[in-house]
């Protein structure tokens, strides 16, 4: 009787050349040009897009297997929280707060990189950079989609869920992640490689997402950790993606090395800005932290990131212009935003609250040389306001940076005693700015940032007109519940309530 | 040396992949954080079909260690044997 020879399984490599490369077409009837006509003005040239291969070797059938696989997990665990009362889990409701800024300034970014992934998928010349782009749109919409479906169970319960894409559009501090992703996705395709694909992806998701997400799972918060590390097992293939992107260009032709250098400068400078978002998070809204944002960046940046450019430095690349500076910030940053976002709380869609003694005397242990020196007196005068029945309040508006919108809050990268402003003059206006990389970002493209939307001009135009009670109607922001100290919200009162119910019958 | 390094989910579908990683990289460091697992090792780490097949008794395609992935470092050259993180050029 005669056997049927089993067929023989197609390797990685042949698969992946049969479902990416041969699925491409030479064009007759169009020119090259006509079909991708924005590959040329950025200045970059490539000889052969088929030199670009994606180290994975992922294909279509693989990854929708694989993403499937991912979702079913996802959704198991998204269940079994929202039928187990998750949202009294976690540790604290201050910890809410880390949460609400997550939805509030990362989630629609990840929007963002879905819009421009889907952009650049079709842009791009090479058939192996297409299929990979078209992965990482789908990623980025699916990171958009079940952060927004995690944290709608918390939205039943608590308050500053409720209007994350208003909130993204108006409000200061969610301004500073959208206008980085607005000026990549204002920028030419290979740009937007960079400032997504390896500048927020590479260099760093792994700061907002491995150690921040394992604080999550640290503070019983099941659903965040979910959706965290999901999102992340597709961040590992983009961050594969980038650097695969960076080391392509610099293969193709030595002209391009200037070019991809001075966007590495700039997009490393601005998503070090975000990134102050992340450090105040991990500082201070985790109630149970498991490691500083100091001890993070040594790993994920100083050692991640140095053996990167070390490697890179093959090429003739250095390491990001911004690298000194930002090493200088480390130990000021997260202290200087939450003094910032304390002193402006009537205008923030969560809760914040001075640091416990016990919170305190965390942060002088992680922070040795600057907590107690520059930042527990600030405190303990705030405190003391406090007990004086004068809380500290600051009514007046911040200065914001013209390029990365933060408030002018950061100190001198030599002298934590200085405030740090720098400004320019550009056809008769002046603009500020909160560090050197900010000021070089702008003066680079002034015409493009003269363009930015600032959120505390906005106080002053239609139709908010300067009052404050209608900024908070506009921003969907309501006085007294969604804003102001944690102490006393409607946050703490419920959770301890709730919580107190959950454990007694009474 | 620069070090490379792979992170995974904590959970039972990891353990035998991280059993493999310890057994075929002996300079390989294994770090347990909440959730998650961090292997580093200087310049380069090794991930075998193989031995995770030994461990688990059945087959094993190298591309599920996407669906338990964090993160990773280095560059990455896979195929259908092993999965390589490495430094060098």
């Amino acid at each position: 009787m005669d056997m049927k020879a089993p067929e023989k399984k197609l390797g990685i490599k042949e698969k992946y050349r049969l479902l990416t490369r041969d699925l491409a077409w030479q064009p007759t009837y169009r020119s090259e040009k006509e079909i991708y006509p924005y590959l040329d003005y950025e200045g970059i040239k490539i000889h052969d897009w088929d030199k670009w291969e994606d180290p994975f070797r992922l294909t279509m059938d693989a990854y929708w297997k694989y993403q499937g696989e991912k979702e079913r997990k996802f959704y198991a665990i998204i269940d079994a929280h929202a039928q187990n009362n998750g949202h009294l889990n976690i540790t604290d409701g201050r910890y809410l707060s880390a949460l609400k800024i997550f939805l509030q300034a990362i989630s629609p970014g990840e929007y963002a990189a879905h819009k421009g992934f889907a952009r650049v998928g079709r842009e791009f010349a090479g058939a192996g950079t297409q299929v990979a782009c078209q992965m990482q749109a789908l990623d980025e919409m699916r990171h958009a989609q079940t952060q927004i479906h995690a944290l709608s169970n918390y939205n039943k319960y608590y308050s500053g869920f409720h209007a994350f894409a208003e909130t993204r559009d108006r409000i200061w501090y969610t301004s500073v992640a959208r206008s980085f992703f607005d000026d990549s996705m204002a920028s030419g395709p290979f740009e937007f490689l960079i400032a997504i694909g390896f500048s927020f992806e590479y260099v760093l998701t792994n700061l907002l997402f491995v150690p921040f997400m394992s604080g999550a799972a640290y503070n019983g918060d099941m659903a965040t950790v979910t959706f965290g590390f999901s999102a992340q097992s597709d961040e590992a293939r983009h961050m594969t993606l980038g650097l695969e992107c960076i080391k392509f260009m610099l293969e193709q032709d030595p002209d391009n090395l200037p070019i991809v250098q001075k966007w590495i400068d700039k997009w490393f400078w601005r998503g070090f800005r975000v990134l102050g978002l992340v450090s105040t998070m991990m500082d201070y809204m985790l109630p149970k932290r498991v490691m500083s944002w100091r001890e993070a960046w040594e790993i994920y940046g100083v050692e991640n990131g140095g053996a990167l450019f070390k490697d890179l430095a093959f090429y003739g690349i250095r390491p990001p212009k911004g690298w000194e500076d930002a090493g200088k910030a480390i130990d000021h940053m997260s202290h200087q935003f939450m003094l910032g976002f304390y002193q402006w709380r009537f205008g923030t869609a969560f809760h914040s609250w001075i640091p416990s003694d016990q919170d305190m005397d965390w942060l002088s242990q992680k922070y040795p040389t600057t907590f107690d020196k520059y930042y527990r007196p600030r405190w303990d005068y705030i405190k003391r306001a406090e007990a004086e029945g004068k809380p500290f309040k600051n009514f007046g508006l911040a200065k914001l940076c013209q390029c990365c919108q933060l408030p002018c809050v950061f100190t001198e990268p030599d002298d934590a005693s200085v405030l740090c402003h720098r400004q320019t003059t550009h056809k008769g206006e002046i603009y500020h700015f909160c560090s050197d990389g900010c000021q070089e970002i702008f003066e680079d493209e002034p015409e493009k940032y003269v363009q930015a939307w600032l959120p505390m001009p906005q106080l002053f135009q239609d139709p908010v007109n300067g009052d404050l009670a209608a900024w908070m109607d506009w921003a969907h922001l309501t006085d007294g519940l969604d804003n102001g100290e944690y102490q006393g919200s409607s946050d703490q009162r419920n959770f301890d309530r709730w919580r107190g119910l959950a454990t007694s019958n009474t | 040396m620069s070090q490379v390094f792979i992170a995974l989910q904590t959970n039972e579908e990891t353990r035998p992949i991280i059993e493999a990683i310890e057994a075929d990289n002996p300079k390989a460091v294994v770090t347990r954080d909440p959730a998650m697992v961090r292997i580093s090792a200087p310049g380069q780490l090794v991930i075998r079909k193989d031995t995770i097949e030994q461990n688990l008794g059945r087959d094993f395609d190298l591309q599920e260690i996407h669906i338990n992935l964090i993160t990773l470092s280095g560059h990455v050259d896979e195929d259908d044997e092993t999965l390589t993180l490495h430094w060098d050029r």
